[in-house]
């Protein structure tokens, strides 16, 4: 038998402080699918929040030490796609002045994937054992579509869960209006822009809201409860863990 | 450039755009359909891509000899006894108009629709020196009338509503008018007949202007500007220098994808080829014929961050597309150029400060690039943007100080461990049925519309021990 997929868990800021239920998910998943999972200490944050305000030099920082705990990962998976797009295509120009940095950032870059693409990807994976009943939809997170290309990978991991019902999102691929920093910069646009992303949520009918970025998670799950909606705003590893809401 | 609506702060003109309900039934009309006629137009398309990429090489490459291809430009304008001159700056351009409406007696110019005599403010100069400016594209004619600026680079007059226009013209022409596009355009059509016949300066600006041939490109749907280039005995094109292309056959290139990613259409309604003034033995055009290539802060451009920006077409398409945009309309922004590529022009013409917060309004979401017929990496350059007004000192200092903070903490994990801890105790009064719902300070911006999730009872890195143990189960 081949030896076992190892692989290293990027929790992220926004997934170690306000959704550790999604990385624990994420780990009974890829467990359950036979693949060694580790967690290297001393993990932060990526740098995308000061790398998207203009803050370059302390994001370089940030990522020289990111891709240092994971040097010797053999893959590493990132439970956001906004994450993952900072540390695959952002980093080696980061550190492009440091050539050593900048070779290790680069062999990060090729061994770094978001959940659903890791699953797809490298598994092979696109039918679950996990059991998920009702109507779900799917909102592309901007950085995972447009950033890394990845539309159809989450699409096909939710088909492959017996009981799960897709119903696609028209304007599915229109941005929620988190944008880090500039949902609170221009917080009335953010809110207006996330009003009409939930109206189109609400009238699918849906009784979950999956997407693969903790930052719309956030900016989403935190419009659909205010509103007191039914609609809860769950990340992709829940459903296919079997996790989501009863 | 508006300057009047600068006294107002970014949040606070967005506010408002975002309270008008005229304005955000509209964009929403308006945008929708640009986007869906885009798509439709680039699906049964299949070259497009191709020939985006091929575009945006020829403006590269364009750029690269941006000196040589302007002076073949004017050497051959020149030729067909045109005359070219340069502007350095808006107001060398405005100089140059007036001083021939002056030297020719011009007492009425007919324009159609150019956002570079916007950028310089055209037609406050001609008012003020007794030349009536009229705006003959169907929107610039009605933002005209309300004396107002265009909100869009290719549909000036999309904040508007049928209704609102038809109120405007009752008003501003005398007679009661329906809301029907088609009268109101006959409407228009009428009074701008007489305009055209009267008027002494035909004034446009540019979409391309071809090296070799000496030929300037006007792509338009109303027919306006073609009697604006034919009619007036004087024809006046303005032009920022990036818009010169090398040969003909590029030209072909940038047609085939101009309008479909502006309105959706294979072509515009017209292309206008205009090669110098009217020739012996011709019955129609002008009887001089100028060109103005104005630099007004691009040629520095070249060399900067902002280099992409000179590629771009005014096609408009990243505004339709932007999230941004779609909410608040091009008048919040406050400048001439609006939407995502309107704050890199913006900042090339007005210099950093100008946009040290319009940098940050944008989430960064990309659907403007993806949009650009020649793949101009927005999303890339605001976030320069927001380098430069970082280091240069800017952006305001609390938001340095919280950035810099952020900066630290991030490179000290037992630090961002004790942030998490005491942001959790910090937490506890705001905390009700599992989600927080007020904060106070800034993060109330969060909380005025959004639940905001509270921090973990454990953190992941406080679990992974337990998840650990259950993995060697």
């Amino acid at each position: 038998m081949a030896a076992p997929v190892r692989a290293s868990l990027m929790i992220t800021c926004l997934g170690d402080v306000f959704f550790p239920e999604v990385g624990v998910a994420m780990v009974r998943l890829l467990r359950g699918l036979g693949v060694e999972v580790d967690f290297p200490e001393g993990q932060t944050c990526c740098g995308l929040p000061l790398f998207n305000s203009g803050y370059h030099h302390d994001a370089a920082l940030v990522a020289a030490r990111t891709v240092e705990l994971f040097e010797r990962a053999e893959h590493v998976v990132v439970p956001s796609g906004s994450c993952a797009w900072m540390v695959k295509t952002e980093y080696p120009g980061l550190l492009k002045h440091d050539p050593a940095r900048r070779a290790a950032a680069e062999s990060l870059a090729r061994r770094t994937r978001e959940l659903s693409q890791f699953l797809v990807e490298v598994l092979g994976i696109t039918r679950l054992d996990a059991r998920f009943e009702g109507k779900v939809t799917y909102h592309d997170s901007c950085h995972l579509l447009r950033g890394l290309g990845e539309s159809a990978a989450p699409r096909a991991l939710l088909r492959g869960v017996p009981g799960v019902e897709l119903v696609e999102l028209p304007g599915a691929d229109q941005c929620c209006g988190f944008g880090g920093s500039f949902s609170v910069r221009l917080p009335e646009v953010s809110s207006a822009i996330l009003d009409k992303k939930l109206a189109s949520v609400e009238a699918t009918g849906a009784r979950c809201l999956v997407a693969c970025d903790a930052g719309c998670l956030m900016q989403m799950g935190g419009g659909l409860s205010r509103r007191g909606s039914s609609v809860k705003a769950i990340h992709l590893a829940q459903v296919l863990a079997g996790e989501g809401p009863r | 450039m508006s300057e009047g609506l600068l006294r107002t702060t970014l949040p606070d003109r967005a506010g408002a755009a975002l309270r008008d309900t005229f304005l955000q039934q509209a964009l929403t009309i308006a945008t929708t359909k640009f986007i869906d006629l885009r798509r439709e137009s680039f699906e049964g398309f299949p070259q497009g891509e191709a020939l985006r990429d091929r575009a945006r090489a020829i403006k590269e490459a364009t750029l690269q000899h941006l000196d040589v291809h302007l002076e073949r430009l004017a050497d051959n304008v020149e030729r067909l006894g045109g005359t070219v001159h340069w502007a350095a700056t808006a107001e060398e351009a405005r100089e140059i108009v007036l001083r021939l409406a002056r030297d020719r007696g011009v007492r009425m110019a007919v324009k159609s629709k150019s956002m570079a005599t916007e950028e310089i403010d055209l037609n406050e100069a001609l008012e003020h020196a007794g030349v009536t400016p009229v705006e003959t594209d169907l929107g610039e004619y009605i933002i005209q009338l309300a004396h107002e600026k265009p909100s869009h680079i290719i549909a000036p007059a999309i904040h508007k509503t049928k209704g609102q226009v038809a109120e405007l013209f009752s008003r501003e022409l005398g007679g009661r008018f329906e809301a029907d596009p088609e009268v109101l355009t006959a409407v228009a059509r009428r009074a701008l007949r007489q305009k055209f016949l009267e008027a002494d300066m035909g004034i446009t600006g540019a979409n391309f202007a071809v090296a070799d041939t000496g030929t300037v490109v006007l792509v338009t749907n109303e027919g306006n500007g073609r009697m604006v280039t034919s009619l007036p005995r004087i024809h006046v094109a303005l032009m920022g220098i990036e818009k010169v292309i090398p040969s003909m056959s590029d030209l072909v290139v940038f047609l085939d994808i101009l309008a479909r990613s502006a309105t959706g259409q294979k072509l515009s309604s017209y292309t206008t080829l205009v090669r110098g003034p009217r020739r012996a033995g011709e019955l129609e055009g002008p009887e001089e014929f100028h060109l103005i290539l104005l630099d007004n802060g691009r040629a520095r451009q070249i060399a900067s961050t902002l280099r992409e920006a000179l590629y771009c077409l005014r096609c408009g398409a990243c505004l339709n597309v932007c999230p941004v945009y779609r909410q608040i309309g091009g008048h919040a922004y406050g400048y001439t150029y609006p939407g995502p590529i309107g704050i890199l022009l913006t900042a090339m013409l007005n210099g950093p400060e100008s946009v040290k917060d319009l940098a940050h309004a944008s989430s960064l979401c990309g659907a403007c690039a993806d949009a650009c017929p020649v793949r101009i990496d927005i999303p890339k350059m605001l976030i320069e943007l927001r380098r430069d007004v970082g280091e240069r000192r800017i952006a305001p200092w609390p938001e340095r100080v919280v950035f810099g903070g952020f900066g630290r903490l991030l490179q000290r994990p037992a630090l961002y461990r004790l942030a998490a801890r005491t942001g959790r105790v910090l937490q506890r009064p705001f905390v009700s049925r599992g989600a927080i719902r007020r904060l106070p300070l800034f993060f109330g911006d969060w909380t005025r519309t959004r639940d905001l999730p509270p921090i973990a009872a454990r953190t992941f890195q406080e679990r992974w021990a337990d998840l650990e143990r259950e993995g060697h189960r």
